[in-house]
């Protein structure tokens, strides 16, 4: 019996040794010609280059709520840091310099517009309580936005190294909340001053002569005018357009990414920046000639009434038109510094 | 002197988010802050890729140059800081950084952004003291105790590596030749002008 079972177990065993020895060669042979070759669990998968090149950004999914984390990376940032840094301050610093110093020449050759013929004494009303309220809330709210807004772009090379770090940043941080809550009276005004003087400042035919005569700017011209003559036209209309874009812009940038992504933010964030210091410019030039520029004319803003030499110099239609109205029997008389019309 | 970066290897990413969770303790961030955050790219399809994003510290860095009050500074070794005292949460350094790493806590009155708050490399604020008002502002000061950040040392694959950019660079080289595939340092061109050449 047990003579039996070795024999069969030396049998079985050199069955299974003959067999692990045939198999043992393709097997090794199939790992050797493996080692060479190597396989890249990552072919299919995207690239970085690839991913700039098709959509200019990397984004993809993330488990954090806030979704502006999914993008990975937005190189057009580094784009808009140089237009920040550079193209900006080169518009703003040529607009408002630029503006600065045409005024400052304008004073020193042309002089101020002195009025031709001399006060009269008599006086007329231009602007009513109402009006003068509303242009100076706008005016006031936009020197404190302009100032405020100039901060964030000049700030910290023209105050900075003057009041230091800290009280600098102190100014600053103020400065943002004095420009983001003024913001809604000021885009208040400048509704209130589009619907209120629209009538006045819609283009006719004396803008064209005006235009021709150059305002009036050069030599003691006086081209007629009704309430608004062409330069007051296009001040109202960059005050409104301007004011505008501006309000539009400025609400989006204070509700960040409630409407748009990182990429819209910095667009909406270029039109705001190159509007503002194109506008700046502009205000410049009707604060100019509204303060020192031209005699006569603060009073319309200050006082509301202006003298009447002034406006039938600059007015002259505007004068003749109140005047006729002052005459009709209709309407309640003026008061007594009126003439009838001639 | 070292010049610290960050260098995450997206083909070993596995979206564990470990570098998450222990940035998040180590600099008790607040809620609402995520320093670090894992992205993964074509989620569930074939080639999914992760990767894990914070600051990268960049070479002339863009939040630093929009900041209207300049209140980020670079250290020695590189690493892009700044100051909360001086920060007026104006949001420019979000537009600006290629990363998306500035992080702003309060949403206030408006859209109003509070402090700003981004990843430090772990080395806490101008102080650089580690006292307990840095530790309560900017978060753990490793690098002053000679430690490394602590999301790459918790990286369960070693995918994210810190360290001078020469030494992290130059290990990532081997790893490429040795395995045979690599798809690159992803955001090191945009960070440091330059990629790495394997």
């Amino acid at each position: 019996m047990t003579m039996l079972f070795g024999r069969g177990r030396r049998v079985f065993g050199a069955v299974l040794l003959f067999g692990f020895v045939v198999l043992a060669g393709p097997l090794c042979a199939q790992q050797s010609d493996q080692q060479p070759v190597s396989v890249n669990p990552t072919a299919s998968s995207v690239t970085e280059d690839q991913l700039l090149r098709e959509f200019d950004k990397v984004q993809g999914r993330g488990t954090i709520p806030d979704v502006r984390s999914y993008t990975v990376e937005q190189p057009a940032g580094r784009d808009w840091r140089h237009f920040h840094e550079v193209t900006l301050h080169l518009i703003g610093s040529v607009a408002v310099l630029g503006m600065l110093a045409l005024l400052a020449l304008f004073l020193l050759v042309r002089g101020r517009i002195r009025m031709d013929v001399g006060r009269s004494g008599r006086l007329i009303q231009r602007f009513n309580g109402f009006e003068r309220f509303v242009h100076w809330l706008t005016a006031s709210c936009f020197v404190i936005l302009a100032l405020s807004g100039l901060n964030i772009t000049f700030g910290k090379r023209l105050l900075l190294p003057v009041i230091g770090p800290e009280p600098f940043a102190e100014f600053s941080q103020w400065a943002k909340y004095a420009h983001n809550y003024l913001s809604f009276p000021f885009t208040i005004g400048v509704v209130l001053i589009f619907l209120m003087w629209i009538g006045g400042n819609l283009p006719d035919r004396t803008d064209i002569e005006w235009i021709r005569r150059g305002g009036g700017l050069i030599g003691h011209d006086n081209p007629p005018a009704y309430r608004f003559n062409t330069g007051q036209k296009m001040v109202y209309w960059i005050v409104v357009l301007g004011g505008a874009a501006m309000a539009v812009t400025g609400y989006l940038l204070m509700f960040p990414f409630y409407t748009t992504n990182v990429t819209g933010m910095q667009e909406i964030q270029m039109i705001h920046g190159v509007v503002a210091m194109l506008y700046v410019a502009a205000l410049l030039a009707h604060i100019y000639i509204g303060s020192i520029g031209m005699e006569g004319a603060f009073e319309a803003m200050g006082t509301g009434e202006v003298d009447l030499n002034w406006a039938k110099e600059h007015h002259s239609l505007w004068v003749e038109e109140e005047l006729g109205r002052a005459a009709t029997p209709t309407t309640l008389p003026p008061a007594p510094s009126a003439t009838p019309a001639e | 002197m070292a010049r610290m970066k960050f260098l995450c290897d997206a083909d070993r990413c596995i979206e564990c988010n470990a570098c998450v969770t222990a940035c998040k303790n180590e600099n008790e961030v607040p809620w609402g802050i995520n320093r670090r955050r894992v992205v993964t790219i074509n989620d569930g399809r074939p080639g999914e890729r992760s990767i894990s994003m914070a600051c990268m510290h960049c070479t002339d860095a863009p939040c630093s140059a929009v900041c209207p009050v300049s209140c980020f500074f670079t250290t020695a070794d590189g690493v892009v800081l700044h100051s909360k005292d001086l920060c007026i949460g104006c949001g420019y350094c979000f537009y600006a950084c290629p990363f998306g790493a500035p992080q702003y806590p309060r949403i206030g009155n408006f859209g109003s952004r509070g402090k700003m708050d981004k990843c430090t490399y772990c080395a806490g604020g101008p102080d650089d003291t580690g006292s307990l008002d840095e530790y309560e502002k900017y978060g753990a000061n490793r690098l002053l105790e000679g430690k490394l950040p602590l999301c790459a040392e918790m990286c369960s694959t070693k995918s994210l590596l810190a360290g001078d950019g020469d030494i992290i660079a130059q290990i990532y080289k081997e790893r490429v030749l040795k395995r045979g595939y690599g798809s690159g340092a992803w955001g090191w061109k945009t960070a440091y002008r330059e990629g790495i050449d394997v």
